[in-house]
This record gives structure tokens, C-alpha cells and sequence, in this order.
């Protein structure tokens, strides 16, 4: 953290609002689906897991850019996103990304197409699981760059765990949706482990405050509570529970680190080192 | 054309404020709040979507050469701060629309006819200078008066600055200016001087450069900032392995359980 002119924050704190947490998490499920899909009908599972995972990942791509367009400032102007390719811009390329997933995932569910959407689909739909880490973590706000590398792992656990977490709650109980949701379940309970034990000033607000508690709710949601009941039990009432938890858990997660990176800007300031007085 | 920039000098700035008003003035910038903020004199706080210039006041021990000729005075000095138009700048990298672009004159410029208030930029800008106006939704900063530079004038602020503490001209005539008088300043006694322009960093300097006594951390001039494109790297990077170990892990397990 910097010191500052009095005890002004020297950073602009985001503008976004909840549009844009609640698009990580379904843009997470609609890209974690695409993935499932195309490699289960990869592998030869059956129809119906196939179908509703890519009805998932069609119907996230206009929900993800209905999400998104709420949220600009110029809502009728949401097509200049698309009016230049800015490499140097993670939301140039996740603006490009979503058009391109919306479109794949949408004709993967024609079955001329599907043999070449569904894995463009699959590809782009792991871009949009991981994108969103780079998007916050390429940014001026610290407890974000602090964390650029682990974000889009985190994300991606999150997504991934999401999207096995409804394909569940719709009834499929394949035994690989049960290790997929447990691998990121786990993964999400290691990342838990990491932020908790990192001694770095800048993460105060993944630990302190309304957003600490977010942060932690969704940590818990996400790793230890589904990755205990899934390895625990094959009950399915008892996962469907955990599905609802890691689906509570990666939204609480979204929210959580857009609310700690209002805090980090503002805390980017000190006491102001020449005495007043 | 030459690349313009300005030389702001903290050392004859007297903290009249004339540079707020004439840019407030010329560029038709609304209001933005009428608060006592009980930092100095200064009530306007920070630069914003509505706040293009923004007049500091450090108020310091006594120090030779500033006010306060009794010794037993608190002093002050002043700097008028503003957009740096950064050499890599976070906000021009972060637009995903074009909008914010570099102009023949190396100013950071943001086009209103493009913008759609996505509020990247916000977060891009390790200065913290832009930002979104929220009753008209797109994000506004010091456009460098673009448009009287085209038509061969000063910006507004250097146009009304009474001591000249804001100079404006080619970017290494200011450069040169500033050395010359940063030697005649340590020549006299005031050796806290200190010259500031971001090149130590990978903002890797600014159109905006200042003359500061002491720390410029004190006048809302880091001393560490960083354009945001650097951890863009480790990002993408990160990304690719999690997208590849997402798919990966997927067919290991479809495969797997068959």
C-alpha cells in the first residue's frame, strides 16, 4: 500500500455493480458446461448429460451479455466492444470471447454443426471459466494484482464445481460429475488454506470486514462442506446439498472479491507522513 | 507535432486555484460537490470524472524557504495535480472499446462518442484519475485541452496559472527547464527538491512531470506506481494452465469412470 495525501485513497475504487459478480458466476457455469459436455460426448457418455450441459452453455452466453450490459454506463452502446480488438485489454479479449462462446455454444446444439461448435465451444468455455482472473487481477487494486496468478485458478475451480453443481441438481449423477465437482471442491479448499495463511498487508480485505466474511463464506461453501459430503457419501439428497453449497459457495465467492476490491482502493492510503502539526 | 506536456511546479504555486476554476471553466465540467473537508484549504480532494485539476495542500513542519518565515509557524506547500498522461498508460491498455486513445500531440485522450462506461479504465489507472461519471455513465479525465492545442493555445489551467507554476511546452524543452531549475533551487539551499515524473517505473513516465519539495508521496505523486498491463503475463499464463487443467480434468474423469 502507498502513502498519500492525507488520508485520501490514491485509487478510484471500482464502479461495477452486482451485474458483474453475478457474470462471473454464470459465465463460470456456462463455460465449465461447455467443457463437461464436449468431453463427455467425447468419451461416449450418454444423451441427456450432453444435451443439458449444452443447453447450459447456450443459454449463458446472451444471459452473461444481458448481465454485462446492464452494468455499462452507455447500456445502448454495448457494441462498441466489439468495434476494435485491444490485446492489452483483458475485457477487450473476454468481450471477444463471450461473443465468440455465445455463438459456438449456440450452434453446438444443432447437430450438423455441433461436431465443430461444441469443441470451439469447449476451448472458448475455458477461456471464460479463467478470463475474469486476469480481468481483476491486471488491475491498479493491490489485494487483486497481489493475486493475479491465483485468480483465474480460482475462478476456474469455482466455475467448474458450479457447473457440475447444476448439472447434479438436474438429476445427473454420473460418477465423473461426482469427481470433477470433488477435484474442484478440493482445489477451492487448498486456495481457501493459501489465503488464509499469506502474511501480505494487501490481502486484509479477503480476511477483515464485510468482505472477509464473504470471502470466507464462499471458501467454506465451496471447498471443505462439498468436498466432505461428496466423498462421504453417494446419498443424493446429501449432494444434491452439496451442489447448492458450491453453487451458494462461487456466487458468495464472485461477490466477495469485487466487494474486497472496493476496500483495497480504499485503503490505499496512509497516514500522512509529514507531521501537521 | 511535437509531443506537449506539462512542468508543474510546487515551488511557485501559491494555491490560488485558478487552474480548477479556468478547467472547470473552459471544458464546461459540471459540479462535483460543496464540502468542508477539513484537509487544509483544500476542498476539492482528488482528481475525478468532474475534478481535471485538483490544487494539494501539504501542510508541513517549518522548512527553510517555504512561508512561514517565524520558525515557529506551521507551513505549507502546494501542487496542482492532474492527469499524467502516463507513457504506458493503464487506462489507454485497459479500454476494451478504442475509446481511450494516444494523440499526435502523446496526450492520453478519451474519445465521449465511444465510450460506453464499462469502468476498466477506473481500475486501470494506478493514479487513480479517471473514473465514470455517474448521471451520464461514461468515464471523464483532462483531455490535455486537445482542442485548444489543435487551434495553437495552452491548455486552460497553464493559460490562468498567475505565478506560471504550470508551464506547457514540448515535452524536452520542460525537461530541460526542469533540470535548470531544479540545480538553481539546490543552488539556493533547497535541497529537498526533488524532480517527478513516473519514468522509474513501468509507467515508464509521464506528460504530466512536477517539481516537488520532499517526499512526493505527500503530494499524491507515488513513488511506485505501475501500469497494470505488467501483471498481465502471470495472468494469462495462470489462465492457460487452469483452462487446460479444467479440460484435462474433465475427460481424466469421464474417461476414467467410462
Amino acid at each position: 500500500m502507498t502513502t498519500t495525501y492525507y488520508d485520501v485513497p490514491l485509487l478510484k475504487p471500482p464502479v461495477w455493480t452486482w451485474e458483474v459478480p453475478v457474470y462471473f458466476f454464470v459465465g463460470g457455469i456456462a463455460g465449465g458446461a461447455a467443457v463437461i459436455g464436449t468431453v463427455a460426448h467425447w468419451t461416449g457418455e450418454d444423451g441427456t448429460l450432453v444435451r443439458d450441459a449444452r443447453w447450459i452453455a447456450a443459454a449463458g452466453g446472451p444471459a452473461s451479455a444481458m448481465l454485462l450490459t446492464a452494468d455499462l454506463g452507455r447500456p445502448e452502446r454495448f457494441i462498441n466492444m466489439l468495434r476494435t480488438l485491444n490485446p492489452q485489454s483483458p475485457m477487450s479479449i473476454g468481450s471477444w470471447t463471450l461473443a465468440s462462446f455465445s455463438a459456438t455454444s449456440t450452434s453446438a446444439l444443432i447437430p450438423a454443426v455441433s461436431p465443430v461448435a461444441a469443441p470451439a465451444a469447449a476451448v472458448l468455455g475455458g477461456m471464460m471459466l479463467t478470463y475474469t482472473g486476469v480481468l481483476i487481477g491486471a488491475t491498479a487494486i493491490p489485494v487483486w494484482n497481489a493475486n493475479v496468478s491465483l485468480l483465474p485458478i480460482h475462478f476456474a475451480a469455482s466455475g467448474m464445481a458450479a457447473a457440475a453443481a447444476t448439472l447434479t441438481l438436474m438429476g445427473h449423477d454420473e460418477p465423473a460429475l461426482n469427481d470433477i465437482a470433488l477435484g474442484a471442491a478440493a482445489i477451492e479448499t487448498l486456495i481457501g488454506a493459501a489465503i488464509e495463511s499469506r502474511d501480505d498487508p494487501r490481502l486484509a480485505p479477503l480476511r477483515q470486514g464485510a468482505s472477509g466474511w464473504t470471502i470466507r463464506a464462499g471458501g467454506v461453501l465451496s471447498g471443505p462442506v462439498p468436498l466432505v459430503i461428496r466423498a462421504a457419501t453417494r446419498n443424493r439428497t446429501w449432494r444434491s446439498v452439496a451442489s447448492i453449497a458450491a453453487l451458494a459457495g462461487s456466487l458468495l465467492t464472485r461477490l466477495g472479491w469485487i466487494a474486497a476490491g472496493r476496500v483495497s482502493a480504499r485503503q490505499s492510503d496512509h497516514a500522512h507522513r509529514h507531521s501537521a502539526r | 507535432m511535437a509531443t506537449t506536456a506539462f512542468l508543474t511546479d510546487s515551488t511557485l504555486c501559491i494555491g490560488c486555484k485558478a487552474c480548477e476554476v479556468a478547467c472547470k471553466e473552459y471544458n464546461q465540467v459540471p459540479a462535483d460537490g460543496y464540502e468542508w473537508t477539513g484537509r487544509s484549504y483544500d476542498n476539492t480532494l482528488d482528481l475525478g470524472h468532474s475534478t481535471w485539476r485538483h490544487v494539494a495542500f501539504v501542510e508541513m513542519d517549518t522548512a527553510f524557504g517555504v512561508g512561514g518565515n517565524s520558525g515557529e509557524q506551521l507551513t505549507w506547500s502546494f501542487v496542482s495535480d492532474v492527469c499524467k498522461h502516463c507513457a504506458n498508460a493503464g487506462c489507454l491498455d485497459a479500454c476494451p472499446t478504442g475509446s481511450i486513445v494516444r494523440t499526435d500531440l502523446g496526450s492520453v485522450y478519451v474519445q465521449p462518442d465511444v465510450c460506453n462506461g464499462c469502468g476498466y479504465c477506473v481500475v486501470g489507472c494506478p493514479f487513480g484519475v479517471i473514473d465514470r461519471r455517474p448521471d451520464d455513465g461514461r468515464a471523464f479525465k483532462c483531455t490535455f485541452c486537445y482542442d485548444r492545442q489543435r487551434d495553437g493555445q495552452q491548455p486552460a489551467c497553464a493559460k490562468a496559472c498567475p505565478t506560471e507554476s504550470i508551464l506547457f511546452g514540448e515535452i524536452d524543452d520542460l525537461r530541460a527547464h526542469a533540470a535548470a531549475r531544479l540545480a538553481t533551487l539546490h543552488a539556493r539551499g533547497i535541497t529537498d527538491a526533488v524532480f517527478w515524473d513516473s519514468s522509474n517505473t513501468s509507467v515508464g513516465g509521464a506528460h504530466a512531470m512536477f517539481i516537488v519539495r520532499g517526499d512526493p508521496e505527500a503530494y499524491n505523486l507515488p513513488t511506485n506506481a505501475q501500469a497494470p498491463t505488467i501483471y498481465q503475463r502471470d495472468g494469462w499464463r495462470s489462465a492457460t494452465v487452469a483452462a487446460a487443467l479444467a479440460i484435462a480434468g474433465a475427460a481424466f474423469a469421464f474417461l476414467r469412470r467410462g
